[in-house]
């Protein structure tokens, strides 16, 4: 497969993905702020600090943080981080390589992207609804892709593309909303909302039956290869579909894969308490980052 | 039945002959009668959709928004029986034939200049004369790969040659969907008539492509010049249709006298590059110097017999309008047969005698430019102001060698679905000729339609719209 290609097919997933999730955290802060008003701006800044763009929020719409501006800008805006342009990214990828994708792949997101422009044009009072629609055209994509592209590096690369993005948000969403020094209400809804955040909650309750605390929220989401959002899933999948990429290259990318899938699947939640949350996080997300790099080197740019 | 403007007299139309069905628009004329206006309504606003849907655009200005603007379909077919189209074949076959044997001819001992059929100026001294070509053997001696004719038929229902596209032509992205689009639209009348299929053009392309290659299974690919470009949907649904690859420049390097591609695997060896980019702009070393959408080298890889470029570099001087008029000569001097399809009667203005004659009468004619297409660069004298003609005029008289003056056509009318109901407008057709060990050519054609009432510029960067074609036997 030319190297241009993976690389569209790649941010296409990974930008689809990335819409998908900010959707979710939208949804999440939008009711926490509904729930209780106490903690209030620390929640709502959330999808804000994840996307880095605090300051040009705040240079466009002031300090006050509410459901309504955090939609118009994360939503629908024109920001780069917006899902707006996330699903401009994935469809503009996608069209650089029409070709690459069945037909029912490429209607889907091209008309997820008419409804993206729709919605941008006249922003929808259910905002909720848009959250909803949001993360089932994603799904959607995500099932049309297993139901009609055949097995070769294309669905290797759209599948990678989706768990390095999937990984890097959970890692930093937990980086983001895990508290572990106090226990009250405060951190509980926090936690809770981290959960959901992730679609993590039922598991949380089915696994554990018990009320939710730090440290097995950070377990869950770490190291349970289950909960198809947990590092170790992703990474479960990651270093599965990086072996069986064809040809002789990408070997460092393959070795750090399997290395950073072997350390969460043989991991223990007390080390990584020992080692401190942050730290932890820290450098899981650099491990990322330079994987994410040797992919590219390997794969997807100009030899 | 539907609201109906019969054609105006004087002028051809597809499928009315004064106010009766011809024979083989009858099947048709009986199922059109039994719909309403809301019925036509309903599917047209279902191809709409469908076609958004799908994607399927050509424009002119790819920004974020305006770029998934769709070429116009029309639900009315152009029907053509099955008579009318075998001489339409045999008469492309003849053409496509004539026209490879004077590019062979033209770049190896030039036995035409020396016949003096056609004076050596107007083929060496044409800018689009590529001397890197000279002596170069292609397999099957074919030059013009991939080639759209345009036709029109005239007021006294002939046909007529108006442009040999020999160079990048398009369209035939659009004559494969608006043929999807109306089995999907019209299941019933592809079961009641006999409609000769077109959806095999992909793979007739792909062997024509194998075809411009020595090497026995030869790596073809399409090479764009990517998104942004007009047509870029018709090239990526083209590498989808044969299963190649979709490749920009970027994505080709040249290196020990190959083309490669980056893959994912590496480097991976190109035989046959089906480009989609203008000549100029194949190799920045060669052409355009500026140009980021080719490849350093290519040119000279393709010199040296390693890569085949289709079409081949250097095709454009046997479709310039300059040249236009002598291709009944080349047919009669390179297969010894009488032309089957009429040209347009050309003034060149180059001659003192014809360019004396177009100017006395401007107002009736249509002058064009040589080397310019796309419908730009052109007058139409029974539609310009007076002032256009004026202006026009000082063009001609500052540059004659750069015209051509043709009378204007009065190209035949279809019905087509617009506002109003069912009104005639002005059509043509673009048949889609295949050249490699044999003349390939898929019963049918894209068919542009002059959207605005009495337009006879039907050329789709300028808002023309798209039929299907439906070649009819037994009509």
């Amino acid at each position: 497969m030319l190297s241009r290609t993976a690389a569209n097919l790649y941010w296409m997933s990974r930008y689809l993905e990335r819409a998908e999730n900010l959707a979710r955290v939208l949804d999440v802060s939008q009711s926490l702020a509904l729930l209780k008003r106490s903690t209030h701006s620390d929640d709502m800044s959330a999808p804000l600090r994840l996307t880095d763009s605090e300051a040009e929020f705040a240079a466009r719409h002031g300090e006050e943080i509410n459901a309504r501006t955090l939609w118009a800008f994360l939503g629908f805006s024109g920001h780069p981080a917006s899902i707006h342009s996330c699903l401009l990214q994935a469809r503009d990828n996608a069209d650089a390589v029409r070709g690459a994708l069945t037909g029912e792949m490429w209607e889907n997101i091209h008309a997820t992207w008419l409804g993206m422009q729709e919605a941008a044009q006249q922003p929808p009072a259910d905002l909720a609804r848009f959250g909803d629609w949001v993360r089932e055209r994603s799904h959607l994509f995500r099932g049309i892709t297993y139901g009609t592209i055949h097995r070769d590096d294309a669905y290797r690369f759209i599948r990678l593309g989706t768990f390095v993005e999937r990984a890097d948000n959970t890692a930093r969403l937990l980086k983001l909303r895990y508290r572990h020094h106090r226990a009250g209400m405060a951190d509980h809804y926090a936690l809770v909302a981290l959960l959901e955040s992730v679609s993590a909650h039922d598991a949380y309750q089915s696994i554990y039956h018990d009320t939710v605390s730090a440290p097995k929220v950070a377990e869950l989401l770490i190291l349970n290869p289950d909960v198809p959002r947990s590092l170790a899933a992703c990474f479960g999948e990651i270093s599965q579909i990086v072996a069986q990429i064809a040809g002789p290259r990408g070997r460092n990318a393959k070795k750090l894969a399997a290395e950073m899938a072997a350390a969460l699947m043989y991991g223990d939640i007390q080390d990584i308490l020992a080692q401190g949350m942050q730290n932890y996080l820290h450098h899981f997300l650099g491990q990322t980052a330079e994987l994410d790099a040797l992919l590219h080197t390997a794969y997807m740019e100009a030899l | 039945m539907p609201s109906l403007t019969l054609p105006a007299s004087g002028l051809y139309d597809e499928m009315f002959d004064a106010a009766a069905p011809r024979a083989h628009y009858a099947q048709y004329a009986d199922w059109l009668n039994s719909q309403s206006d809301e019925a036509l309504a309903t599917r047209r606003n279902e191809a709409d959709l469908l076609f958004r849907r799908y994607g399927i655009t050509f424009s002119v200005c790819r920004d974020a928004y305006a770029r998934d603007r769709q070429i116009p379909f029309d639900i009315i077919p152009r029907v053509l029986p099955a008579s009318d189209w075998a001489v339409l074949e045999r008469g492309l076959r003849q053409r496509m034939q004539a026209l490879n044997a004077f590019l062979h001819d033209i770049y190896h001992t030039q036995d035409i200049v020396s016949a003096g059929v056609i004076p050596a100026e107007q083929v060496l001294g044409n800018p689009l004369y590529q001397v890197a070509m000279h002596g170069l053997a292609l397999p099957n001696q074919v030059y013009a790969h991939v080639a759209g004719i345009d036709i029109i038929r005239h007021a006294d229902g002939q046909f007529y040659v108006l442009e040999d596209n020999l160079c990048v032509p398009s369209g035939v992205s659009y004559m494969l969907e608006s043929r999807k689009m109306m089995r999907r639209l019209f299941p019933e009348l592809f079961t009641r008539m006999d409609i000769a299929p077109v959806e095999h053009y992909p793979n007739l392309l792909l062997q024509t492509l194998r075809e411009a290659s020595p090497v026995e299974q030869p790596t073809v690919v399409v090479l764009t010049p990517g998104r942004h470009n007009a047509a870029y949907f018709e090239h990526a649904f083209l590498a989808r249709q044969m299963g190649v690859e979709l490749v920009e420049g970027q994505d080709l390097l040249v290196k020990n006298d190959r083309v490669w591609m980056r893959t994912t695997a590496g480097l991976q060896g190109v035989d046959v590059i089906y480009r989609r980019i203008e000549e100029d702009f194949l190799d920045p070393l060669a052409g355009n110097p500026e140009s980021l959408l080719g490849v350093p080298g290519l040119l000279s890889v393709y010199r040296k017999g390693q890569v085949a470029l289709c079409n081949a570099p250097g095709t454009g001087v046997a479709d310039d309008k300059s040249v236009y008029p002598f291709v009944p000569d080349m047919i009669r001097f390179y297969l010894s047969e009488t032309p089957i399809l009429n040209n347009v009667p050309t003034w060149q203005l180059r001659k003192p005698d014809d360019l004396a004659y177009a100017l006395t009468r401007l107002p009736e004619l249509v002058i064009k430019e040589v080397h310019g297409s796309g419908g730009y660069g052109m007058l139409i004298g029974p539609l310009a102001s007076r002032s256009e003609i004026a202006d026009f005029r000082q063009r001609i008289l500052a540059k004659p060698a750069h015209y051509i003056a043709q009378p204007t056509l009065a190209l035949s009318t279809c019905p087509t679905l617009v506002e109003a109901g069912i009104a005639p407008r002005h059509v043509d057709l673009r048949p889609f000729v295949l050249s490699g060990r044999d003349t390939r050519i898929v019963a049918g054609g894209l068919s542009r339609v002059a959207l605005e009432a009495g337009s006879l510029v039907v050329n789709s960067s300028q808002g023309g719209g798209t039929k299907d074609t439906w070649i009819v036997e037994n009509a």
